[in-house]
């Protein structure tokens, strides 16, 4: 028997500020974060969240990951402290994402050694730029001492981390876990990499499934999740905020950049967390799309999605991208569009696709066109959202969650 | 490296430290690295500070046995002379 796993924390933060709700609320209302064709979180300001020691020691994508952890850890009712949880320390995991780590630190370190040799390269290179360091920072601000690590799969790192403790949790390993993602490569040489691939929008629009979609606009945030055993959950009085129910995962092993386009590894991703969760098709309520708003990601995961439900089911469910409101937050865009799908469950309200306004013929589902609308339920059930992630490599990612009884 | 007097060393020092984290106001010679939390990563990162701005390199069999913030001034300084 496997145990089921709830959801009692959020956290995020994003180009559209600090705050899981505020995410929500703000893509809702129709805020774009994106300013000059870069998803930049412009409303953290370190020292209001971390001490001097703590922000000299950590990338900006670790400092990231412990401000969404701190949110999400808060609203579970954790108290925060270590030695202060409700479970054993031994048996909370965490899990932490990143597609690339701490660039901002190989950055400036490397320019250290070309400057004034390499022995004046700082011994706080490696521990900041190491991918697990955002995994490492959380766990240790927190007192969190059981499986730790953090996981590597570009854009899909976010997803593949929810779902790794989705099943950490499911299969008694751990009896709850502090799990996301976080990235920051907004940096010289993360654009000069991402532009030499032609992967980035010129217009500098986040427009997924608009014919005019040109590429993608890279962002930069965290989001983090506290998931917990549901029954130790409600015992101890947790407020419920969803569940993550199903989790599926392939690889293309087709194309180191280019997703397979006739979409059947990821439509299998999506079917395989389906049954995971045990939702038919017609029980999904929204689709939280990785929607890069690149040409071929758009149309393939459109094939995917008609693969995975149907022609009909898959153009009855509404479909939003995240990315067209704070752009591609790469490792982090997982967990962050885990976050929103969550609050979009919960609130009962679909944040539209901005930017969206030019229908491409061959993409021809419903990608919640210009206002966020109502989630309508048919039969009082829980609603239920799948969302995406799919990366350069070549992973597939599909999470199913349900939200909590009433809005 | 002659005119770099102990009073300078002293105040480059409280001064790196200082960015490191913990306050000024603590940072006194007897005050000891471990209270002030500061580790062998912060000891390393010194140890550059005043290579690159005094030319003396100190290894890390130097730094070993230094327990208070007196400890490394009166090392630095004995070096410069």
């Amino acid at each position: 028997m496997r145990h089921n796993v709830v959801i009692t924390g959020l956290g995020a933060v994003t180009p559209l500020g600090v705050g899981a709700s505020t995410l929500h609320e703000r893509w809702a209302q129709g805020t774009c974060g994106i300013v000059d064709g870069a998803g930049t979180v412009t409303e953290y300001e370190p020292s209001e969240h971390l001490s001097v020691k703590e922000a000299r020691r950590l990338d900006r994508f670790s400092q990231f990951a412990l401000v969404a952890a701190a949110e999400a850890i808060a609203q579970a009712g954790w108290n925060g402290g270590a030695g202060d949880h409700p479970y054993d320390p031994m048996r909370i995991g965490c899990i932490v994402a990143t597609g690339i780590g701490g660039i901002n630190t190989v950055e400036t370190q490397h320019d250290v050694m070309r400057d004034k040799g390499a022995r004046m390269v700082s011994p706080l290179g490696i521990p900041a730029y190491m991918p697990n360091a955002a995994a490492a920072a959380v766990s240790m601000k927190h007192g969190l001492r059981g499986q730790m690590y953090g996981i590597v799969s570009a854009c899909a790192s976010g997803g593949h981390a929810i779902g790794s403790a989705l099943r950490m949790i499911q299969y008694g390993d751990a009896d709850a876990a502090v799990v996301g993602g976080s990235e920051a490569t907004l940096t010289e040489f993360g654009f000069a990499c991402f532009n030499s691939m032609q992967a980035l929008s010129e217009s500098g629009i986040s427009r997924p499934f608009d014919l005019r979609r040109d590429g993608f606009v890279m962002g930069e945030g965290a989001g983090m999740l506290v998931l917990e055993e549901e029954s130790a959950a409600r015992a101890r009085g947790a407020e419920i905020l969803g569940s993550v129910v199903g989790y599926g995962s392939t690889s293309d092993a087709f194309h180191l950049t280019a997703p397979e386009p006739t979409g059947v590894p990821a439509s299998r991703a999506i079917e395989l967390a389906l049954a995971d969760a045990d939702v038919a098709t017609d029980g999904l309520d929204y689709v939280n799309a990785h929607g890069t708003s690149t040409q071929l990601n758009d149309a393939a995961e459109t094939a995917a999605l008609k693969r995975a439900l149907g022609e009909e089911q898959a153009k009855r469910v509404p479909i939003s991208s995240t990315k067209s409101a704070i752009g591609h937050l790469l490792g982090a865009a997982g967990a962050v569009e885990a976050v929103a799908t969550i609050q979009t469950l919960r609130t009962r309200v679909i944040a539209p696709t901005l930017g969206y306004e030019v229908p491409d013929p061959e993409l021809d589902l419903d990608y919640v066109p210009g206002e966020a609308r109502p989630l309508v339920l048919g039969n009082g059930r829980p609603p239920v959202a799948v969302s995406n992630s799919f990366a350069f490599g070549g992973h597939n990612v599909a999470l199913v969650f349900r939200g909590p009884e009433a809005a | 490296m002659s005119t770099t007097t102990p009073e300078q060393i002293q105040n480059r020092v409280v001064e790196a430290l200082a960015s490191f984290g913990p306050d000024e106001s603590q940072i006194t010679r007897d005050a000891t690295f471990e209270a002030l939390d500061i580790d062998s990563l912060d000891l390393v990162e010194l140890a550059q500070i005043v290579e690159d701005e005094y030319g003396i390199v100190l290894k890390g069999e130097d730094m070993k046995e230094l327990k208070t913030v007196g400890d490394v001034i009166d090392l630095i300084a004995s070096r410069a002379s």
